[in-house]
Parts: structure tokens; C-alpha cells; sequence
């Protein structure tokens, strides 16, 4: 492990994503559509997704629920298959590995790390099983003695104890479940980690125990993340780079301090705004109207537009293409135009309670 | 709170640990249910050991007695404590024909539910998980089933076995024509059962986290999905257990069961019914009241059951 | 008088285990007007002190001990029925999940309509006309429209503005929220958040905000108390104690919240969960975790003491004279 996390120093992107898409057919059944004369239903849960995610950095997806950022963490662990586009591991499209060796080989370098911690464990094995399962499917150990050493060697990694293993999931609290699911994910050797809101169903306390150990791990083994939130200030604390998502779509894609300081796009805007003002600033907050359409049938053009305080005709009718505007990466016509007033997000400077 | 609030040092030992479940504290406090458990454990253990639990052996010939013919209960004033329940027409004590037709009723009753449940968990895993056009064909065979009563589907499948095999195997063949007719004829609710369960375990995170790692969908299945789908299968299985035996004795009744050579209570009721008008009441009416009391208890085992493991009604 | 004044409250759950104590000794008062944060995590008990005060809490649970008095009156020992008009007169309650306070039968109007006539003396029209001036008030467009559709035709936004509408219909003095913007997105939580804060400032009533999340507390409530363990660990104004929290599981809690503009390497952590109702510690229940304890918290529990100005902690190391002695 120590060499792997040696290597790790070179900026050459571990994923690159390109026109992802996902596109799920929810019309319903065919005699029903065919008696109401209804149309076929296709959401388009992603649409048109481009990333880079550098070796051992961390790259967020922000965006209310329905925007598809799960759906892009289900597309790039394998469990959806794109409608559109290309998945690139370390330069290798990821379709192009057909043999279950070659795909085996794939599989076992990234892992997920999931939201529920109530139903992402088998609550009817242990958790010495639910652990050693990737090392049994990847065949990493020789005897069982050995996969017995290395699950108690993760519960430690982990924060838990290598008794822990004989229990039942059930026997835990949510962060513990949390610290399993981690072992678990850890126990391939992965380099890759892609954690669907792992902490949005954890106390503060303990998500704050999570984020601690995912950091830390990071460093330990100079693990990549593809890190999926809806909470801004989870991912401020976590990210390099940041991408913001609306109705399937990245909006804007920036440096995780860049975003918070200069955002670009509206949306984002809106967003930072709706941060919670712990710091007592008295600063009082204007709402955004309007609530996020629904996905089956987006607005025509830009999808943010109906929300938009800045929309215009061209907004109205057609699409805007992410370009690099001053190192953010940029879906909007009134920013390409120059129609948007510059703003600064006044991030709060000192720290409290401390 | 969700996660077992009560949840404080766990007994090690396996039987403490039973003693100290909530399955078996709601068990303890359910009178009913223990007097149901006690009884069906009564029958399942007549039956098992037959041959050593019954007073005599009615199949033997060498036993029978045509003297001992129509000897009323042990009470009547004819009666004699040899044979408690009476006798049949053949001299054969009545307690143990009872004991040997509950063997031959539950050993049918059980390999029936098993074949159906065998069939429908893995029709309905299949479907729940696989969806698309299996889960459509599966699906639509048990609606299409549903809509015929079961009783006819067995008795269809009964009399094609019927014309089907030679003459000199009929009887011998007879009860395993009627483990295949009463288990098929059963199948569906196992197979909706099980869809609907898998259909929710399918999208639990931990079959992601299976999946992500590229586990083989039938490892998946069975190692995965299956134990956490049996809950409500095991339910509805104690369940059939009693729909099973009715089954059984109402197809004996009418003819087309067990042959009288190796009686179950559904023979036992029949062939008493025909001397219920000439007086001799307790031929029909201890098997009648057996089989009842059986079916009874192993239902109110299973509601129980289902109450128990249903954490809504807890 | 404040409007509400809870006293010694104690909620118990007698489980064949023995009882367990979901709630020990909880006092506080919310004034007319206030909006009294109650925050915590799960398993704190924040929303069963929301359940006992509306007399709703889920057998077999059970109040105890204490008072809950509310404009002077004593409501914990009311019948079923007394307590039901008081629940709709005099207290609102609104819902983490807005569905499970709609009827999904029947249209937004008829239910409003219903509640209103129920508490107040007024014809149908009437009624209506109020229905309809709430729903434009909870900021529900055209809601002469809207007032005939069904709970399923709205957003879930607009579904927590209903609900919102729903509690206010006869005017109630305290309305008691659950988490009423966990479901919700970010954007939509900022429009329920300065909903509630606007109703507030124009009808009076008092707010119980029951939550998890500090940021939601910090922009909407007046005074917070922080609950740990089924008891109150600290009270105060909101600002005193987002910036200078007094207990140390307050000040653990504000440095585990991740903030933008903080860059810090590693957020703040308490070791370990808060403990399960089985197996609360003797002394302070924070104890074990706790990075201030000495001898005493293991020993002997501490009530609300003064912890400063405007600022009352359960902590021993408030306790002047008793570290002296």
C-alpha cells in the first residue's frame, strides 16, 4: 500500500469523463400508452457530462435531488450503463473491458461508498463477511487466515475493533455502519472511491467523524474521490474541484475555492445564497423563487431558465455549451455575453467556537 | 432509536439468546399460541414416530381382528380400553389409524409446500430480480393460475397423472402425484411473495455494493436476496402447511388421494363417512376432528408467525 | 407569563426491560412571539418533547413527571378530546413530511376548510375565503386555483406551504415544527425558512423549531436549546451560543458543522455516539466523551445552571462554589 500511495504524484486524470449521458425510458407500459394514445416518457437523468478527475484529488457533484448526480455515480462504478458517452479509467475506456478477468481487474480499483447506512449492509451476515466479500470475489488473500488478518487490520484502519467483525450490522449506530461500509470498500485495495452522499444520513458529530477518516485515508493511501453532496459546506471542506449540477446537466465547474468566491453561473449563485448564515452575520437572505422542473420535461433552452434572473430570448431557446471563462468552466449565455454582474460571495473569514 | 434501542450486552450462548429474543417473548405471552405450538408438536411427533407411538399396527393384517370390527370408543358401554377411539369396519383401532393418516397427511402436506415453495421462490426470485420479460412471463403464469381455484388445478393434474401411468403403478405412485398436484397447485403465492420482497431488497444498497464489485447476479440472488426475502415466505409457508393438508384430505375424500391401503385423514374420513347413518359415528368423527384440530393449530402457529416477524404490529 | 412553560418533564417507555427514560427532567419556556430552536441528534429527544407537548406521543410512551402548562394552564393531563381542540386552536404542528399530514384524498380546500370551521364559527364561504387568503399567505400562487387540487398536484415545497397553512388555520399561539425542511431541497428549505420567520413576525405566534441542523437554528430561531441524551445541555440566545457555546458538547457540535470559508484540515470531533437509552453513563450523560470531565461529572448529574451572562449550561464546571468547596 505504502508504494501505491508514492506514485500518486502525478496530475495525469484517473477518470475522464466525456458526453456522458443517461437516459431511462419511464413511460408507461406499452398497452397502457398505447389506450391513452400517451407519448413516450424518457428522462433524461444525465445528459451531456464532461470531468476530469485528477489522481488523488477530490472532485465534488453538487445539485438538488433530481439533477442526476447520483445517477452519475451509478454510471461510473458500472451500475448503469451509459446511454451516450465514454468512461475513461487511466486513459482506458471502461466498455472496452469485455473479459470478466478484464473487467474483474477494473472493478476491484474502485469501490462506493453509499448514503443509507441502514440498507447498504447485508443486515444478515456478519461483518467480518460483509468485509471480506470484494477480498473473496477479487481473490486478494491465500488462506482464510489471511482474510481474517486483513478484515481485523481494516475494522482497526477504520476506527472500529477487529472483535467487531463477529457482529451482526444491526449491533452498530449509523457511523459505525458508515466505518463498515469503508472497510468494506477499502478491502479491495481501490484507488477510486465514489461515495454517494455517505454522510447526508449521520448526526453532525458523526459525520464530522466521517469526513475526518475519509481525509485521512486520502492521505494514507492518496485515494482519488468522486464525492456526491447536496450540502455546499460538506464539500467546500472536502473538495479540489467542485461541479455544479442542475436537471442533468454541470452547470459550472471550478476550483472548489474559486467556486465559493467567484461563482459564475446563477445557479450557483443561487445556491452559495442559500447557505445557512451560521456566522451570524445578521446578513439577511432573498430567497430564489421557483423550484427545480420537473426532469421529464425540462424547460426549452437553458433548464435554470425560468429561475433565472438573467434570462433573455436566447436563454429561452437554446442550450448554452460549457466554455472556459477564467478558469471556471461555464454552461450560461449571460456569462459568455457578459451580462452578469460581477459578484463575490462573502465568505465569513474568521472560524467560531473554537 | 431505530437501531434496537434495547440492545444492551447480548447472551453469547445460542439458546440464551433465543430465550432472550423478541420472537420468543412474544411467543411466551401469547397463550394461544403455545397451546397451537404444543398441539402441532403433539401431531408432528405421533406422526414421525408412528410406529412406536400407536397402540397397534392397523396395516398389519396379521394384527387385524375381524371380531374386534365396529368397537365403539373406550367410554360406550360396548367400549374396551384396548381401543380407546373405537374401531373400524375392519377390527382397526381408530387412535391409530389417526396416527399413521397424520403421518401420511403431513408427510404430504410438507413435501407439497416444499416442491411449491422450491418452484415459487425461484420463479419469484428470478422475476424480482431479472424483470423484463421473465418477471412478465412468470408473473402472467401465476395470475392465469390464480384465477383457477386450486383444488381444480391439483385435480386436473391428478387425473392427467392418472391416465398417464400404468395401472399396477397408480397406488404406488399415488402419493407423490399428489405431492406434484397439491405443489403446483400452490406455487403462485410463493412466487408473488417473493417478487414483491425481492423488488425492494433488489434496490437496497448493499445489492449495489454487491454489484459495483461484479458478483455474479445468481450469487446475488441466492446469497444476498434470499435470505432476506425468506421471512415472509417461511410465513406463508406454515400457512400452506395447513392449506396443504386440506388440500390433501379434500382430494382423498373425494376418491382421487391416497388409496385406502395407506389411509391419510382424508381416506380415513371417507371411508367412516359411509358408516355416519348406520351408527358408527366415531369412524368418521375422530379423523374429522384430528384433522381440524391439526389445520388449526399449525394456522394460529402461522398468524402468530406473521404478527412476529411483521415489526408494524409489534 | 411565557406561553408555554415546560417543567421537570419526564417521558418514559416501559419496555419489558424495565422503563426506559426518553426524557429527564426537561424545563424550559417559550414567550409569546419567540421562536425557540430545539436542536440535537437523533435519538436526543428533541421531537418527543414536540410529541408530549401536543399530547401526541406514541405508546406506549408516556409522560411521568412535570408540568407543561401553556398560557397558565396545565395541559399534560387533559383528556383526549380536550387536548384535540387545543391541538388545533391553540397549537399548530407541522410535519417533517408533508404528505403524512395531508389527507391524499381529499382536496387542499376541503381539508383546510374543515379545520377552520371546526375551531372557528365561520359559513363555508367564509371559511373558503380564509382558506384562500392562508394559501396566498404561505405563498401559494393563484390560489383561488389551486385550493381545489389535490395534495399530489403539488411540489414538495408547495406541499410543506399547505401544511404550513393548514396549522395556521384558527390562528393557533404556538405552532410546533419537526423538521420542517428536512425533506427539502436547499433552495426550497431558504423559502420555508423565511416563511416561517415572516409569519411569525406578523401573527405573533411562537415557534418550537425542532432540528438537527445548526444552520437552520442560526437563521430562524431567537433562543435554541441544545438536547443531548434526553435532557437539555444548554440554553440561550442564539447568537451567544452559535459563537460562544458553553457546554462542551455545544462546542464540539459548532466545530464539527463544515463551513464554507473555514479552511480547516480536520473539523472538530467527538469521539464516540451519544449513548443508547439502555446505557446512559452515570453523572453528566456526556461524560465519556467529554474532553473537560473530572471526577464529579461521573459522579453526580448536573441540572441548568448559570453558565455566564444569558447563558445556562448542565455543566459542572459552571458550578463555581461547588469547585471551591
Amino acid at each position: 500500500m505504502a508504494e501505491r500511495s508514492m506514485s500518486k504524484l502525478s496530475s495525469e486524470p484517473l477518470l475522464e469523463v466525456t458526453d456522458l449521458a443517461k437516459h431511462f425510458d419511464v413511460s408507461k407500459p406499452w398497452l397502457a400508452r398505447k389506450i391513452e394514445g400517451a407519448q413516450k416518457q424518457i428522462l433524461k437523468a444525465v445528459d451531456g457530462l464532461e470531468f476530469k478527475i485528477n489522481q488523488g484529488q477530490t472532485f465534488s457533484l453538487v445539485g438538488e435531488s433530481g439533477c442526476g448526480k447520483s445517477t452519475v455515480a451509478k454510471l461510473v462504478v458500472g451500475l448503469h450503463k451509459p446511454s451516450r458517452g465514454v468512461i475513461k479509467f487511466e486513459g482506458r475506456n471502461v466498455a472496452d473491458a469485455h473479459s470478466r478477468a478484464d473487467s474483474a481487474a477494473l472493478r476491484r480499483r474502485w469501490q462506493m461508498i453509499f448514503q443509507d447506512p441502514y440498507a447498504s449492509l447485508n443486515p444478515r451476515w456478519r461483518v467480518r463477511d460483509i468485509i471480506a466479500e470484494p477480498i473473496r470475489v477479487f481473490g486478494l488473500v491465500k488462506s482464510r487466515d489471511e482474510q481474517i488478518d486483513k478484515v481485523g487490520a481494516l475494522l482497526t484502519q477504520v476506527g472500529l475493533s477487529p472483535v467487531d467483525g463477529e457482529k451482526y450490522p444491526h449491533e452498530f449506530s449509523g457511523g459505525q455502519r458508515q466505518r463498515i461500509s469503508i472497510a468494506r470498500a477499502l478491502s479491495s485495495n481501490p484507488e477510486f472511491l465514489v461515495c454517494d452522499e455517505p454522510t447526508s444520513a449521520l448526526d453532525v458529530s458523526v459525520q464530522a467523524q466521517i469526513l475526518n477518516l475519509m481525509k485521512d485515508l486520502q492521505k494514507e493511501f492518496g485515494l482519488t474521490y468522486l464525492f456526491i453532496s447536496h450540502n455546499l459546506a460538506v464539500v467546500y471542506h472536502l473538495s479540489d474541484k467542485i461541479g455544479v449540477m442542475y436537471l442533468g446537466r454541470l452547470c459550472e465547474v471550478a476550483a472548489a475555492k474559486d467556486l465559493f468566491t467567484r461563482p459564475q453561473h446563477p445557479y450557483t449563485r443561487l445556491l452559495l445564497e442559500t447557505i445557512p448564515d451560521l456566522e451570524m452575520t445578521g446578513r439577511e437572505r432573498v430567497p430564489v423563487a421557483g423550484e427545480v422542473p420537473n426532469p421529464i420535461n425540462p424547460p426549452p433552452g437553458c433548464a435554470f431558465h425560468p429561475r433565472c434572473p438573467f434570462a433573455n430570448d436566447r436563454c429561452r431557446s437554446e442550450a448554452p455549451t460549457p466554455t472556459e471563462r477564467s478558469g471556471h468552466i461555464v454552461a450560461c449565455h449571460a456569462a459568455e455575453e457578459g451580462r452578469l454582474p460581477d459578484a463575490t460571495f462573502q465568505a465569513p473569514k474568521q472560524p467560531v467556537a473554537s | 432509536m431505530s437501531d434496537n434501542p434495547l440492545g444492551t450486552t447480548r447472551p453469547e450462548n445460542l439458546l440464551h439468546r433465543i430465550l432472550d429474543s423478541d420472537i420468543f417473548y412474544s411467543f411466551i405471552r401469547s397463550p394461544v399460541t403455545v397451546v397451537s405450538a404444543i398441539v402441532a408438536a403433539i401431531f408432528f411427533f405421533a406422526a414421525a414416530f408412528a410406529p412406536w407411538v400407536a397402540p397397534h399396527n392397523p396395516f398389519d393384517p396379521a394384527t387385524l381382528d375381524l371380531m374386534d370390527a365396529f368397537t365403539p370408543p373406550a367410554w360406550e358401554a360396548d367400549g374396551t380400553p384396548n381401543f380407546p377411539l373405537g374401531t373400524d369396519d375392519q377390527g382397526r383401532d381408530i387412535l391409530s389409524t389417526i396416527i399413521y393418516g397424520s403421518r401420511v397427511s403431513l408427510i404430504v402436506g410438507f413435501s407439497a409446500v416444499l416442491f411449491s415453495m422450491v418452484i415459487g421462490v425461484g420463479l419469484g426470485l428470478l422475476a424480482g430480480y431479472l424483470s423484463g420479460w421473465v418477471e412478465t412471463i412468470v408473473m402472467r403464469m401465476a395470475d392465469v393460475q390464480l384465477t383457477i381455484p386450486a383444488i381444480l388445478v391439483a385435480l386436473m393434474i391428478d387425473g392427467v397423472a392418472h391416465i398417464l401411468l400404468p395401472i399396477h403403478l397408480r397406488d404406488e405412485m399415488a402419493i407423490y402425484v399428489l405431492i406434484l398436484a397439491i405443489g403446483i397447485s400452490d406455487w403462485p403465492r410463493y412466487a408473488r411473495v417473493t417478487r414483491g420482497a425481492t423488488l425492494v431488497e433488489r434496490n437496497k444498497e448493499y445489492v449495489s455494493a454487491a454489484r459495483v464489485i461484479g458478483v455474479h447476479p445468481v450469487k446475488i440472488m441466492l446469497s444476498h436476496v434470499l435470505p432476506n426475502v425468506m421471512g415472509p415466505v417461511l410465513v406463508l409457508a406454515t400457512i400452506g402447511l395447513a392449506l396443504a393438508v386440506i388440500t390433501e384430505a379434500t382430494l382423498s375424500f373425494l376418491g382421487v388421494g391416497v388409496p385406502p391401503t395407506q389411509p391419510s385423514l382424508g381416506t380415513l374420513i371417507r371411508v367412516g363417512n359411509n358408516f355416519l347413518f348406520s351408527g358408527e359415528w366415531w369412524i368418521t368423527l375422530f379423523p374429522s376432528l384430528a384433522l381440524v384440530t391439526l389445520v388449526l393449530s399449525v394456522n394460529l402457529l402461522g398468524d402468530w408467525l406473521r404478527d412476529a416477524l411483521n415489526p408494524k404490529l409489534r | 407569563m411565557a406561553l408555554l412553560e415546560v417543567e421537570n418533564l419526564r417521558v418514559e417507555f416501559p419496555t419489558r426491560r424495565g422503563s426506559l427514560l426518553a426524557l429527564d427532567d426537561v424545563s424550559f419556556q417559550i414567550e409569546e412571539g419567540e421562536v425557540l430552536g430545539v436542536v440535537g441528534e437523533s435519538g436526543a429527544g428533541k421531537s418527543l418533547t414536540g410529541a408530549a407537548i401536543i399530547g401526541l406521543l406514541e405508546p406506549p410512551g408516556r409522560v411521568t413527571a412535570g408540568e407543561i402548562k401553556l398560557e397558565d394552564r396545565r395541559i399534560d393531563n387533559l383528556s383526549y378530546e380536550e387536548m384535540r381542540k387545543i391541538r388545533g386552536e391553540k397549537i399548530g404542528a407541522i410535519f417533517q413530511d408533508p404528505l403524512t399530514s395531508l389527507n391524499p384524498l381529499y382536496t387542499i380546500g376541503r381539508q383546510l376548510i374543515e379545520t377552520i370551521r371546526v375551531h372557528m364559527d365561520l359559513t363555508q364561504e367564509e371559511a373558503k375565503g380564509r382558506a384562500i387568503d392562508l394559501l396566498g399567505e404561505v405563498g401559494i400562487p393563484a390560489a383561488e386555483r389551486r385550493i381545489d387540487s389535490y395534495p399530489h398536484e403539488f411540489s414538495g415545497g408547495m406541499r410543506q406551504r399547505v401544511v404550513i397553512a393548514l396549522a395556521l388555520c384558527a390562528n393557533p399561539r404556538l405552532i410546533i415544527a419537526d423538521e420542517p425542511t428536512t425533506a427539502l431541497d436547499v433552495s426550497i428549505q431558504a423559502q420555508i425558512i423565511a416563511l416561517i420567520k415572516k409569519l411569525c413576525r406578523e401573527h405573533k405566534t411562537a415557534v418550537m423549531l425542532i432540528t438537527h441542523d445548526m444552520g437552520v437554528i442560526a437563521e430562524t430561531a431567537d433562543r435554541v436549546a441544545v438536547m443531548y441524551a434526553g435532557r437539555i445541555a444548554e440554553v440561550g440566545p442564539v447568537r451567544r451560543v452559535v459563537k460562544q457555546p458553553k457546554h462542551p458538547y455545544t462546542v464540539g457540535l459548532m466545530g464539527a458543522i463544515p463551513m464554507v470559508g473555514h479552511d480547516v484540515e480536520r473539523l472538530t470531533q467527538i469521539d464516540g455516539a451519544m449513548p443508547r437509552l439502555t446505557e446512559i453513563p452515570r453523572g453528566c450523560s456526556f461524560n465519556p466523551r467529554c474532553p473537560k470531565v473530572f471526577a464529579r461529572c461521573r459522579e453526580e448529574r448536573p441540572e441548568l445552571m448559570h453558565a455566564g451572562r444569558n447563558a445556562e449550561a448542565a455543566c459542572w464546571q459552571f458550578d463555581k462554589e461547588g469547585r471551591r468547596g
